[in-house]
């Protein structure tokens, strides 16, 4: 990194255009982050639209309790939480298993084709992906309904309206988009273990599967516990897309497809609840603020380089 | 290199694992393509099929009927890209190169100031409001471009190390003692040199504009603004909407509109781009990750 540059005197030629170099940047900051911080006080106030949004009267934490009371918030805590462990274990366990089988694979030309078209899906936005999820799922026309079980003489599944198939799909399709990207990361690790371990190992007569578990799994430890606990500090955040847009944001789904980003949104722009929606938000974000700092106080004490601050 | 029995056996098992994934990757992309190009009647009648019955052009005669509005949503969604990743890109070497100096008062302070925004945000409704009633961008190109994504805290971060730890600190104190200023330091010498870390961000930001939907979704209603993505959106929720808000009146008043197929038809032609020039940035695109993740 940096060596220590030799201490000069101070002077307005060098540090003026620096100033003003950073202005841009803080000046975004403070616009995009520092003054909707102010905006949290939104959750506390009693909306008068006479006054205006921001200068409507306090009125304590009756937004949150009546948020708490309205039972709303249970559900959509527990599917955000609930999805985000299942995204969390599925997406480790997948991918590693799925790269240390890739890495086994010694055509170039063939690797260069798996890992291309992999991680194609991860560029896709959700709109998109929502439309070929919609090419399988739909009742009338989809691939599902129409090729597979019609031909089976299985009646159609409406899968717009029946629940208990979206914590599969929603899943399914977390995966399909993002294997591609998990995989690039868990690659670059593999690629760091020193090939001399394999070679005394193999040397010493270890099985392939003795390599696995005594090298390569043991590797990629540090790595996965610190992307674990980066997962649970966002443990209370959800993916906007998938959620509102996989389901295509259907009404009778909403008790197993509704998070507390979709709500937010929701309760805002369709319901124009604004005090329900704030307080839902603000609640999220201080519960993000809290795992964040606990999360990075953990890294801290397993792996210091990983630690944000 | 020898290899053992066992490891050519593993080695096909790899094969066969990645051969069912890739093709699980594809799969939908196919789907889309093939029902994009399959009789709208046949649709109907059999659904999207990998192996149309049928074969017919009308959804993309109707979508180049319609290019007017398909056209400007394009326009849109280049101009959105272009201007935000520019300016973007231009805001965060230009502080990241202020960060990555010594000596100067202050910046420990303006450093803690990017730090702050990573942990802590106002949310959803702050932002919304923020946007909506102190500074109104609503039906905006503006709308696009500057809630949530233009300057990223990290990303500064990420090119400040770089600059820390790949420029020759000797490099800009010769030119300094030659009597260059700041400003021609940063775009004759450190620019240049920044290129490989500024094409990685600037390729994660723009790939994020051109695919965001939802900055469109909270801030923008006039259908004469729509992007790609909105538009995408929008037909999502109703296939009609390309034909309701029509501006050449021959196919607004009677024409029969291919509602199954020209779902897939638009999808695909919103794809495209992304897949014509993916090849080009992948590399960028997967040392971005790898960059990024580790702190993301």
């Amino acid at each position: 990194m940096s060596k220590k540059r030799k201490k000069t005197k101070f002077n307005w030629r060098r540090a003026l255009p620096v100033y003003i170099m950073l202005m841009p940047a803080v000046a975004y900051l403070i616009i995009n982050n520092y003054i909707p911080m102010y905006g949290i006080t939104i959750a506390f106030r009693k909306l008068d639209y006479k006054l205006g949004i921001l200068k409507s009267p306090f009125n304590g934490l009756e937004n949150f309790k009546f948020l708490f009371a309205s039972g709303n918030l249970g559900p959509i805590l527990r599917n955000t939480i609930l999805y985000n462990i299942a995204f969390m274990v599925v997406g480790t366990v997948f991918p590693i298993t799925v790269a240390i089988l890739f890495n086994e694979i010694r055509c170039k030309l063939a690797k260069k084709f798996y890992q291309t078209t992999i991680l194609m899906p991860y560029l896709m936005s959700m709109v998109i992906v929502s439309y070929l999820v919609f090419a399988f799922l739909s009742s009338d026309t989809g691939f599902i309904n129409k090729s597979i079980l019609e031909p089976l003489f299985h009646k159609s599944i409406p899968f717009y309206q029946e629940k208990k198939y979206w914590p599969f799909i929603l899943v399914f399709v977390n995966q399909w988009k993002g294997i591609g990207f998990s995989m690039v990361l868990y690659l670059s690790a593999l690629s760091s273990i020193s090939p001399e371990y394999y070679e005394a190992a193999k040397i010493d007569g270890a099985s392939k599967w003795q390599q696995i578990r005594y090298i390569t799994l043991p590797s990629l430890k540090t790595m996965v516990i610190t992307m674990t606990i980066l997962n649970i500090a966002k443990i209370c955040t959800s993916d906007f897309g998938l959620f509102y847009q996989i389901p295509k944001n259907s009404g009778p789904l909403y008790s197993v497809t509704q998070t507390i980003d979709t709500y937010v949104y929701n309760a805002l722009m369709n319901q124009n609840n604004i005090s329900m929606s704030s307080a839902a938000s603000v609640f999220q974000a201080l519960v993000g603020f809290v795992l964040v700092l606990l999360s990075n106080f953990i890294i801290r004490k397993i792996n210091p380089d990983d630690a944000m601050f | 290199m020898f290899r053992s029995k066992g490891e050519k056996r593993l080695a096909f098992f790899a094969h066969i694992v990645m051969i069912v994934i890739t093709l699980m990757a594809l799969a939908p992309f196919l789907l889309m393509l093939a029902g994009s190009f399959t009789d709208d009647g046949v649709l109907i009648r059999e659904g999207y099929r990998f192996i149309p019955s049928k074969f017919s052009l009308s959804a993309y005669e109707y979508l180049f009927n319609e290019w007017g509005q398909l056209g400007r949503a394009y326009l849109m969604t280049i101009i959105v890209t272009v201007v935000g990743t520019g300016t973007s890109v231009m805001i965060t070497a230009l502080a990241s190169y202020a960060l990555s100096q010594n000596n100067i008062p202050g910046l420990k302070l303006v450093f803690i100031l990017f730090l702050i925004p990573m942990l802590f945000n106002g949310g959803i409704v702050a932002t919304y409001i923020n946007y909506t009633n102190t500074f109104d961008v609503k039906n905006s190109i503006l709308a696009y471009i500057v809630p949530n994504y233009l300057v990223s805290a990290f990303n500064i971060i990420l090119v400040r190390n770089y600059m820390r730890s790949s420029l020759p600190e000797s490099l800009t104190e010769a030119a300094e003692i030659d009597g260059a200023g700041q400003f021609c330091i940063f775009f004759k010498i450190v620019l240049p040199l920044c290129k490989p870390i500024l094409a990685t961000t600037g390729l994660l930001t723009a790939v994020t504009y051109w695919n965001d939907w939802t900055n469109g979704l909270y801030y923008v209603t006039d259908s004469k603004l729509f992007t790609l993505q909105m538009l995408l959106d929008r037909m999502n929720k109703n296939v009609q909407f390309m034909a309701s808000h029509s501006d050449s009146a021959l196919v607004g008043a009677g024409v029969n509109l291919p509602t199954i197929s020209i779902r897939m038809a638009i999808a695909v032609v919103g794809i495209l781009p992304i897949v014509i020039t993916y090849p080009f940035f992948q590399k960028y695109f997967e040392s971005g990750i790898t960059l990024g993740a580790v702190k993301g």
